[in-house]
């Protein structure tokens, strides 16, 4: 029998490890939050000033204080509809035919499985590396908008696939059977009730993937993406530039003024990460409210 | 395993020679009996005995198991529902099916029993409305959600989530209605009512259910058939089943000497 002397003693031995690990924990997201907050500051006290609408709006020059972001920002957008036009058809797709068509322990399902979650870990530059080849090269497509696209579809693509294939997952199986049983096809059950119900979570994923995409600099780099570009794009093949590839351009020019423009340059890229980030909340929060 | 003897001949269901696997399980051994028309048969037996499986059978749910094989016949109304000329979702529409748990889908009342229907083609509102009206009434829910039918169907307790999924099924006038352990997650008021149901749903369909519950099986079905280890051991009118079973090991389950 343990005495009451010793049940005390345990305890406070129990509480303590209780002490050290949330001491940790807390130390953790201090961790994270400070460089987040210095990052933001850093950023924010450097280029806000700089912002206006003139800033905005007008195209690269040789002086920094004449130089705008217009034709990035612009190109940048252009880019992400673009690549999402792409990537978000064929992802989706092949999430419903890997977790709704194939019979999910099969040895080609797990291989597959395996491969897009290699796929999703490869660095970017190898798949700027690839669209040189095979979109700029092989297809011809030149440094155009559309090779840039092609090359961030392939980067988002199993990023969508995976996101898109966990929400089809956790749709019941339940659901599923009741529209067998009522005689749905397997189409129709994937129309009307999986794919409803699997909405916000693979919303979510595209909009975090796409929100990935916006801030990738390395595949366009390898592919050629042009840094000085006074002109707006004006369709697929034409040549482009977008905001990471401008503000990598400022950074690495000698003059101070350029270093306040990229601070601008990351303040915007920024601001339009965080506005995809809501957008997607806001969405699957909207959705779900919706469906349950 | 002789069939009963009834006044009447009028069989619907017929299983000739079932055997299933799950890989190289073999789960139902040399299944055969027949199922009468407008008669509630109820298929006992202890967990893992294969009922569940053999009543998934009948509108081939267990198509969706890659691993499932299955060997011999179930004719209904003489067709055999395993031809390979026959579409799975003919079987699903003629025979309809209701499952353990309530699984009504994430949409309003009306939406879950006008589903059915839809999407074999009716779209006219009218129409719609009346069978959705009628099939409700059907299962005993009509009073209770007329005034809502536009509330989502997750609102309803359960009793009457898994009234709304057998009125889902009766809309799409099956002729023969698949009830796997209807009431295991209701408790005894809800099941009450359940039963009640099915003994009317009877006058218009023919009825199989898999219960665990003997008393289930003695108050609403009008044949029992008692399976173990996968073999249909004893199947006789209810009433004679539960009074003078004819097989030892019947006689231990329903007196709940084991299960």
């Amino acid at each position: 029998m343990n005495s009451t002397r010793q049940i005390k003693m345990r305890l406070i031995r129990q509480k303590w490890g209780d002490q050290v690990f949330q001491t940790i924990a807390v130390i953790g997201v201090l961790i994270a939050l400070t460089t987040l907050a210095a990052l933001l500051i850093d950023a924010l006290s450097d280029g806000l000033p700089r912002i206006d609408w003139k800033f905005l709006t007008s195209f690269p020059s040789r002086k920094p204080a004449k130089a705008g972001i217009f034709s990035a920002l612009v190109g940048s957008l252009y880019l992400i509809t673009l690549t999402a036009l792409i990537a978000v058809p064929v992802g989706v797709a092949a999430a419903i035919y890997l977790e709704e068509y194939t019979s999910q322990n099969s040895r080609i399902n797990r291989i597959i499985e395996v491969n897009i979650a290699n796929l999703a870990g490869v660095p970017s530059i190898i798949y700027g590396l690839l669209g040189l080849e095979v979109f700029v090269r092989a297809m011809r497509l030149e440094r155009s908008l559309l090779a840039g696209a092609l090359t961030l579809a392939l980067l988002i693509l199993p990023i969508i696939i995976i996101s898109a294939r966990e929400a089809i997952r956790t749709v019941p199986n339940s659901i599923r059977e009741a529209a067998y049983a009522l005689g749905a096809t397997r189409w129709q059950t994937i129309q009307d009730h999986v794919l409803p119900m699997a909405f916000p979570g693979i919303l979510t994923g595209i909009i975090l993937s796409v929100s990935r995409a916006i801030g990738e600099t390395a595949p366009l780099i390898a592919i050629g993406a042009l840094t000085y570009v006074a002109f707006l794009p004006d369709g697929l093949r034409s040549p482009f530039t977008a905001l990471p590839i401008q503000i990598y351009n400022w950074v690495s020019r000698p003059q101070k003024g350029f270093h306040t423009n990229a601070a601008a340059g990351i303040v915007i890229l920024l601001a339009l990460t965080l506005l995809l980030n809501a957008l997607a909340i806001f969405l699957r929060n909207h959705y779900q409210k919706k469906h349950s | 395993m002789k069939p009963p003897k009834t006044d009447s001949s009028d069989f619907i269901l017929s299983v000739q020679n079932l055997n299933a696997w799950y890989h190289t399980t073999q789960v139902l051994q040399e299944i055969s009996f027949d199922i009468q028309r407008h008669k509630v048969t109820a298929l006992i037996g202890p967990s893992g005995c294969g009922k569940s499986t053999l009543i998934r059978c009948f509108n081939r749910m267990n198509d969706f198991i890659a691993t499932f094989k299955l060997a011999g016949q179930i004719l209904l109304e003489g067709q055999d529902l395993y031809d390979p000329a026959i579409d799975p979702v003919e079987v699903r529409l003629r025979v309809g099916m209701v499952f353990q748990k309530q699984n009504p889908f994430p949409k309003s009342i009306y939406e879950n029993v006008a589903y059915g229907p839809r999407i074999s083609g009716i779209r006219r509102r009218h129409q719609l409305d009346a069978i959705v009206e009628e099939s409700l009434k059907r299962a005993a829910l009509w009073d209770e959600v007329k005034d809502k039918l536009k509330a989502n169907a997750y609102t309803l307790s359960g009793g009457q989530q898994q009234r709304l999924c057998i009125a889902r099924t009766l809309a799409v006038e099956p002729e023969v209605l698949l009830l796997d352990e209807p009431c295991s997650a209701l408790d005894p008021i809800a099941t009450a009512k359940i039963e009640e149901l099915i003994l009317k749903l009877k006058d218009d369909y023919t009825v199989v259910i898999v219960t665990h519950n003997m008393q289930q099986a003695a108050r609403v079905s009008d044949f029992t058939a008692f399976f173990y280890l996968g073999e249909l051991v004893e199947f006789w009118a209810t009433d004679k089943i539960f009074t003078v079973p004819k097989d030892p090991q019947t006689e231990a389950y329903i007196t709940g000497k084991f299960g």
